[in-house]
């Protein structure tokens, strides 16, 4: 299930407000500060510096330097878990961020108004019940339509004549990422539809009264009013659906395990594979360290926009 | 312009309106349609799957794969390991992010910013970046293979969520209560106790319902702690059977079936939190 995204309040306006901070709040710190450093702190220095050695696991690492940030460079597979992940977020960023601002907009300015407020929420809830499955339940309902010899769909296809259109879906270079896709564009669409419809309520009616006097149509008022007012649910739901991208891994292990040969590899399986199926931790820890790193990047870029956003909102 | 637009609204007819419902429909139903199959075909006799295929109605409820399967992974263990793991966890990470949100949110530690980026960060990291080093702590102190570690590891990370939330929250808890309860002499603790929480209930309600349910969801770290079989979370359980030989088509929607009812149920009965819940975050 996606996660709501918040931002930080802004900064305290200054002087005056602000208490003199009181230290006698430090000791209701101390359980949590002692759980992030056990759990994530340390752990993650770790990694890094695990990043830059040759260990197997046991015995005592050997320090190599970059050697292994080197190898990654020139390694084909790292580059097509990267293609990959590239498609993924299409799949589960941007596709659904259209569609679902689409829906959205149906549903909330259509089907809501017109037809009612329920039926718009039937739908919403229907569209939005994947969400709830744990992923690996996910990947082994898809697993199991999309099987070459025993599912679903290729049966289907098979019983309304349309055989010759039966593939390996997940077996065939060709249609394995293809089909992995089209699963997480199912899988994801209900999230923006459901943020997207509670950002729309935020819209001033005004603004679209005004817009109907200016004889603005249906598309102009979607794109230039709905569109620019929700633009933080838009935000919120492109970064924490692309890190949710970035991070994919229960899917791909229970549909394809990166397979076949290296056509759904994404790199936290790469990274997966490298830990415990090849014992080269060290270079598991280098591609875990990248994907860190882009992940740190994007969120930085994220908060950097989004507070310029408001700035500029502001004045 | 003006007029082609006003005449286009004018007339609203049964036409657009069937449409949009037509259309709506056919995709909703495509979206559901998975679990329909699922559904289908968890009550369906093998042999009869083999006659008529995936779409055929079952000609008798048949509930053998259902219960074969439950009694072959033990699935009951499994749903009491995946309930025990979340529940834990969702008690353990409310209450941290409680005391780290008193300290932030209300105690205005000095960094707060800083504070609320190492938490937010500490949330997004990939789960790739922390497991090795896990996996190998854990062993060196006797915890590998244990519910306990996986209950440690996620109280964390989900504290990390809960910790950036609610202080962004407490920040604007009224300070007149804070006062009232500091002016009747009482501590730091009590108010925490008497004052911030039962105030904040609801949102710890929602809180507690998410980390819950994405402990119950998530696969990758159990997957890596939990090998012994009678220590596996229905994730788990479910994911490495997949690909199994002894899965046909209607054990392995058998399979589905029983990961899915509990999601779908969770999503009911926390349907209004959960709502309230996302869009909280999105509105604030």
């Amino acid at each position: 299930m996606a996660k709501p995204l918040t931002r930080p309040h802004p900064r305290t306006r200054a002087g005056a407000s602000a208490r003199k901070a009181d230290y006698g709040y430090v000791a209701f710190l101390l359980p949590g500060i002692v759980l992030f450093l056990a759990v994530i702190v340390v752990p993650l220095l770790m990694n890094i510096g695990i990043s830059f050695t040759r260990w197997s696991g046991v015995g005592t690492p050997e320090w190599i330097g970059f050697d292994n940030y080197d190898r990654l460079l020139h390694d084909t597979n790292f580059w097509i878990s990267f293609r990959n992940i590239g498609f993924i977020i299409l799949a589960m960023a941007v596709l659904p961020t259209l569609l679902g601002l689409f829906l959205a907009a149906v549903l909330f300015d259509y089907v809501a108004k017109r037809i009612g407020p329920r039926t718009a929420s039937v739908f919403r809830s229907g569209l939005y019940l994947p969400q709830v499955l744990p992923v690996a339940v996910t990947g082994i309902v898809w697993g199991w339509i999309l099987h070459p010899s025993y599912g679903a769909l290729n049966s289907i296809l098979d019983r309304v004549g349309l055989g010759a259109l039966a593939q390996n879906w997940l077996g065939d270079p060709a249609y394995a990422l293809l089909s992995v896709m089209a699963v997480m564009v199912w899988f994801q669409l209900g999230y923006p539809v459901v943020m997207f419809m509670a950002g729309l309520q935020r819209v001033d009616p005004e603004l679209y009264e005004a817009a109907d006097l200016d004889g603005a149509g249906w598309f102009q008022r979607f794109t230039r009013i709905a569109v620019h007012q929700i633009r933080p649910e838009i935000y919120v739901v492109l970064v924490t659906t692309t890190i949710a991208a970035l991070k994919i891994f229960g899917q791909i292990f229970v549909l394809t395990r990166g397979g076949p040969g290296n056509a759904t590899l994404v790199p936290s399986y790469f990274a997966y594979q490298n830990f415990f199926e090849k014992a080269d931790a060290g270079y598991g820890s280098a591609i875990a360290t990248v994907l860190t790193a882009i992940i740190v990047v994007l969120t930085y870029l994220f908060l950097r926009i989004q507070t310029r956003d408001e700035r500029l909102e502001g004045s | 312009m003006v007029a082609a637009t006003t005449a286009r609204r004018g007339r609203p007819g049964r036409l657009t309106a069937s449409t949009v419902l037509i259309g709506l429909t056919v995709l909703t139903l495509l979206v559901l349609a998975p679990f329909l199959v699922v559904a289908l075909n968890a009550v369906k006799a093998p042999a009869e799957y083999a006659a008529n295929g995936p779409l055929s109605l079952p000609g008798e409820l048949y509930l053998r794969g259902i219960v074969d399967f439950w009694f072959r992974v033990d699935f009951g263990e499994k749903l009491w390991n995946s309930f025990l793991i979340s529940a834990t966890v969702a008690v353990g990470a409310v209450v941290i992010s409680v005391l780290n949100a008193y300290a932030i949110g209300i105690g205005r530690m000095r960094g707060r910013l800083a504070f609320l980026m190492f938490f937010l960060l500490a949330n997004l990291l990939p789960q790739e970046a922390l497991v090795y080093p896990l996996y190998y702590l854990s062993k060196q102190v006797g915890l590998y293979n244990s519910r306990i570690a996986v209950i440690i590891i996620f109280t964390a990370i989900q504290a990390a969520f809960g910790t950036y939330l609610l202080s962004s929250v407490f920040r604007d808890f009224p300070r007149q209560l804070l006062e009232a309860a500091a002016m009747d002499g009482a501590g730091k603790w009590r108010v925490l106790w008497k004052v911030v929480v039962p105030t904040s209930w609801p949102t710890l309600s929602v809180l507690f319902t998410f980390f819950f349910i994405w402990t119950w969801n998530e696969f990758f770290l159990p997957l890596i702690f939990l090998i012994s079989n009678d220590k596996q979370t229905v994730p788990v359980a479910l994911g490495v059977l997949q690909g199994d030989r002894m899965m046909d088509a209607t054990t392995t929607s058998a399979s589905a079936l029983l990961g899915i009812v509990p999601a779908v149920l969770f999503f009911l009965i926390f349907q209004r939190t959960l709502t309230r819940g996302v869009l909280a975050g999105a509105v604030k």
